[in-house]
């Protein structure tokens, strides 16, 4: 049984549903009922109702794509913030693939501080020295040369993405490569820095209204008005 | 005990007008502080408590750390010209430094460290106003700063006083009834959960006079809450009227 209509906004503490029902998201369980640990929104689907909160920090997965800064080059890898809780780390093992000899060779040649790199997150375990650990050995990540980068809240990247991508979808007409990172870096490289400005407000606009119904078309409709004032300037 | 310069309760009406159960004009607003990841500012009548929440992020020095769960710190500070009369010191003061343990120990309950391991969460609190019941104005802004960072809380902790004034219990004291009362009793309490984080109490009470002001402080702290919840939606609410509102 729920407690709870589609789409309202609810509040630590606020009882959601017994627990015989399925509910996902940061809940728990107290007194045979799930109540919310955030500021969020009830999302109903197929399976059952999901919370999404508004506000959060990004705990990191295994998996996870992020966008990450070098914050420090040390003995055998590279420190990377990554906008979690702790700092991520990078073994020199998982960003060449070739053997390198670390006694002649200084890691400052192939990343410093500052770079900007795109990862994947390899193994989380609490126990570690460094809990979060980075890997670049997959497709699609490595060192950023170019493109901007924006930041936003962790917890909207869901809505940035969208159901089965539809909203990135949308993004992507504009002709431009995108990365979302999960830690709430956005990654975007076009030919022309115009349209990487005009998606990064894009990006900003989404974060700020995420919670607001009809926001994909409204999305949609400025690309598409974006793409029709592109097309008149170049003629 | 020294005389107040004015009664503090005559035919039921307390010095300021109001009646033994009514609280001051409640005042709150979310996101207050833009750096911050979580903010809140609490006005019970001339008390003005405003909090910023920082993290989690990483401790440092590391080893304060705690390998299982979060650490969680508060700071409670009056600005040197929140008082009425003489300029407050800026350095901490033993009372200072015990009500920011006091407020930790107010909020822990509610907050679960366990999904936080290695890191810490700083909550700063900055008296404004200072007119009675500080610590709890501040309680109810430090929880409404950690929901709005995002902070997994079992509940909102809102923080309520409840006084003895000519020997009538009455619910959020001012400065005067806090200096000359007979006795005061600062509560901490989730509504949803209907459970006390913080009680505190001195003075004199008779068995009766402390029930009644514990129902007291229940009651106002559900009349607190809604309007903090009216707080914390008017924020993301104002963003779809922007919107809509054209």
């Amino acid at each position: 049984m729920y407690f709870v209509t589609p789409r309202q906004l609810i509040f630590p503490g606020d009882v959601i549903a017994t627990t015989d029902s399925k509910v996902e998201g940061p809940v728990y369980v107290d007194n045979g009922r799930y109540r919310s640990l955030v500021v969020g929104l009830v999302e109903f689907r197929e399976d059952g109702v999901v919370v999404v909160p508004l506000e959060g920090t990004y705990k990191p997965k295994k998996g996870d794509v992020v966008v990450g800064y070098v914050t420090d080059v040390l003995a055998t890898g590279w420190e990377i913030d990554v906008r979690s809780f702790m700092p991520a780390y990078l073994p020199v093992s998982e960003a060449l693939h070739r053997h390198v000899d670390l006694e002649t060779t200084p890691l400052t040649t192939f990343l410093n501080v500052g770079d900007v790199v795109i990862a994947k997150v390899k193994d989380v375990d609490l126990t570690d020295e460094y809990p979060i650990i980075l890997t670049l050995k997959e497709e699609r990540v490595g060192k950023v040369e170019s493109g901007t980068v924006v930041e936003i809240t962790p917890v909207k990247v869901p809505r940035l993405i969208g159901k089965r991508g539809s909203m990135l979808n949308t993004l992507m007409e504009v002709g431009c490569d995108i990365i979302v990172g999960q830690n709430g870096r956005v990654w975007i490289r076009c030919r022309d820095t115009r349209d990487e400005v005009f998606l990064a407000t894009l990006v900003r606009k989404i974060e700020a209204e995420s919670h607001v119904m009809g926001l994909t078309d409204r999305i949609r409709a400025e690309v598409e008005k974006y793409k029709t004032q592109r097309q008149q300037g170049a003629v | 005990m020294k005389k107040p310069p004015v009664p503090l309760l005559q035919n039921g009406v307390r010095a300021d007008g109001r009646a033994p159960d009514q609280m001051r004009e409640v005042k709150i607003s979310v996101g207050v502080v833009s750096n911050a990841d979580g903010s809140a500012m609490v006005s019970y009548g001339t008390t003005t408590a405003v909090a910023a929440v920082y993290g989690p992020r990483e401790m440092h020095p590391r080893h304060l750390s705690l390998p299982d769960r979060g650490v969680m710190r508060v700071r409670y500070h009056m600005a040197p010209f929140s008082t009425k009369d003489e300029r407050k010191s800026p350095t901490p003061s033993r009372r200072e430094i015990e009500i920011s343990k006091v407020l930790r120990e107010a909020l822990e309950p509610a907050i679960v460290l366990e999904q936080y391991p290695r890191s810490r969460i700083d909550v700063f609190v900055e008296i404004l106003q200072a007119d009675g019941s500080t610590r709890v104005a501040s309680l109810t802004a430090a929880s409404l700063a950690l929901a709005d960072a995002g902070i997994y809380m079992r509940d909102l902790v809102i923080g309520v006083s409840v006084g003895l004034v000519d020997g009538t219990v009455v619910l959020d004291l001012n400065g005067l009834e806090d200096q000359y009362g007979e006795g005061d009793l600062p509560v901490g309490y989730m509504p949803n959960l209907k459970r006390f984080t913080l009680l505190q109490l001195d003075g004199a009470w008779t068995r009766e006079a402390f029930l009644q002001a514990l129902n007291l402080a229940v009651r106002g702290a559900e009349y607190v809450y809604q309007i903090a919840r009216d707080a914390l939606k008017t924020k993301y609410m104002s963003i779809a009227e922007e919107i809509y509102g054209r």
